[in-house]
């Protein structure tokens, strides 16, 4: 398969994967769903539509060629996400408030 | 296509909101219909709708959990499978990019792929009813179930593909019967009653078997489970519906409906595969928490189920030697014909050439359909880089 690139050739079997996001209800964040092939994003969209929201599961749709995302990864998720490991002091909870102190 | 590192699977949508209109809908089930119809609770299975609910919450719970071990510095080989026992060992989810076993890979390649060619191929049966369904109503609930079918399929097949298959190499596999769909598929659907039958008795199988998916280790797996059991309780619902208003019919349709479930009920235990004591995959596949129960806890389950939803029907299980066994409490059964499954997955079915063939066909007619869009998606992207 050629998805890497994003191009699919006329071979429809090559058509890209993207990725579905939708947004639940006015209000909340677009969330990823799963995803679909379609040949360009206007079908994707389309598709989407009609596999991921046939029971009014969102009122919003974003489509992402799958290609186009560029993920940390997961080997070295450890040292990556690291720094922020020994801050403890970045929570409020790291301050111990003595009794009687209200509204802090 | 290279993508065992694809960053995203299926993932079921975090808000509460959405997981409440999906519950209410599966509450109410029919929801669409326009009315006229009595509702039928069916016993058990709201038990299993709050299963799926528990094995969601389980899955967010998990994930806020940490790992047992700090799995710091994992790199060498078997660093990761202690990191992959660990994970599985803790019960959280194996992720598309992270390490596993080829075994694991190639068996969940195998039963995913499987079980996505169910679906599309259970679209056949049905289908066959859709244009002589009784009223309009029946009509529009057998469409939304055919379709639901259809996404089934696709939310499996877009799993599959996170293991680093496409999607034709899988559709190529399945029609050169290199991969095999549920042999309770090649029966064929003789009267309208099938449909109901098949709502029934092969959905309320199907859930009963995938229910417990819905926590299996492998996360796309998982979370395209959790959102196709939602959606299989609105399938047996209106299989039961259907059958529990023919049993209140002319004799002549609680006939029909009374032969539908005689030619439904053993294809439909034999769905949860051979018993156990012949069954190959299953011992790896308990340890790596893919399945969760042996094909005889299921079918027993299954029976349990389905003997006490036939007496509110007011429709016979063709088996003399059903009876509720007060000790076990557990119903006595007789086993399907094993020989028969084995006969039917190997090709011989009533209907397995005739199911191919049609989905062979439905593909080809289908290629003008692709070809004109990736035509045309070219044709876009040409005229873009040009402007
Ligand atoms: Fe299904
Ligand atoms: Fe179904």
């Amino acid at each position: 398969m050629t998805v890497e690139n994003g191009q699919s050739t006329v071979d429809s079997q090559d058509w890209p994967l993207w990725e579905v996001f939708v947004r639940p209800r006015r209000g909340l964040a677009h969330s990823h769903v799963g995803s679909l092939h379609a040949s360009d994003a206007e079908l994707a969209v389309r598709n989407a539509r009609d596999l991921y929201t046939r029971r009014q599961e969102g009122v919003s749709i974003w489509v992402v060629p799958a290609a186009a995302i560029t993920a940390s990864s997961p080997d070295e998720k450890d040292a990556f996400f690291e720094p922020a490991g020994d801050k403890v002091y970045r929570h409020p909870t790291f301050y111990p408030v003595p009794e009687g102190v209200e509204h802090l | 296509m290279a993508a065992a590192h694809r960053v995203a699977a299926i993932a079921v949508s975090g808000s509460p909101g959405r997981r409440d209109v999906l519950q209410n809908l599966a509450a109410v089930t029919g929801c669409c219909n326009t009315g006229g119809m009595e509702r039928q609770e069916v016993p058990g299975a709201s038990g299993l709708l709050s299963e799926v609910a528990a094995a969601e919450a389980e899955l967010r719970a998990a994930a806020d959990r940490d790992r047992g071990g700090d799995g710091a510095g994992v790199a060498a080989g078997d660093e990761l499978a202690a990191y992959f026992d660990e994970v599985v060992g803790a019960d959280q989810k194996i992720e598309p990019r992270d390490w596993m076993p080829e075994a694991y890979r190639k068996g969940l390649v195998r039963q995913i792929a499987q079980h996505a060619h169910s679906e599309i191929i259970g679209m056949q049966p049905e289908g066959n009813w859709l244009s002589r369904a009784p009223s309009l109503a029946r009509k529009a609930i057998l469409l939304a179930k055919v379709q639901d079918e259809a996404g089934h399929g696709l939310y499996l097949y877009a799993a599959a593909e996170t293991l680093g298959v496409s999607r034709a190499e899988l559709f190529d596999k399945l029609l050169s019967g290199r991969q095999k769909y549920s042999s309770i598929f090649n029966y064929p659907t003789l009267t309208w009653a099938d449909v109901g039958a098949i709502g029934w008795l092969v959905d309320g199988a199907a859930i009963v078997n995938q229910v417990p998916l819905c926590r299996c280790s492998y996360g796309p797996y998982a979370r395209a489970m959790i959102r196709i059991c939602k959606e299989e309780s609105f399938h047996q619902r209106q299989g039961f519906d259907l059958l529990y208003t023919l049993a209140r019919g002319t004799d002549e349709q609680r006939a029909m409906a009374q032969d539908a479930v005689d030619r439904w009920w053993y294809p439909s235990l034999a769905m949860f595969g051979p018993p156990d004591a012949e069954s190959t995959h299953s011992t790896q596949s308990m340890a790596w928490k893919i399945k969760r129960f042996s094909n005889d806890e299921l079918r027993q389950k299954f029976v349990d189920m389905t003997a006490q939803q036939a007496e509110v029907l007011g429709l016979n299980l063709p088996d003399e030697a059903l009876g509720y066994d007060q000790p076990s409490g557990h119903w006595r059964y007789t086993q399907p014909d094993f020989g028969e499954l084995m006969r039917v997955i190997s090709g011989d079915g009533p209907c397995n050439r005739q199911r191919i063939e049609h989905r062979r066909r439905a593909h080809d007619d289908g290629a003008w359909v692709r070809d004109s869009a990736a035509a045309y998606a070219a044709k876009q992207r040409t005229r873009k880089a040009a402007a």
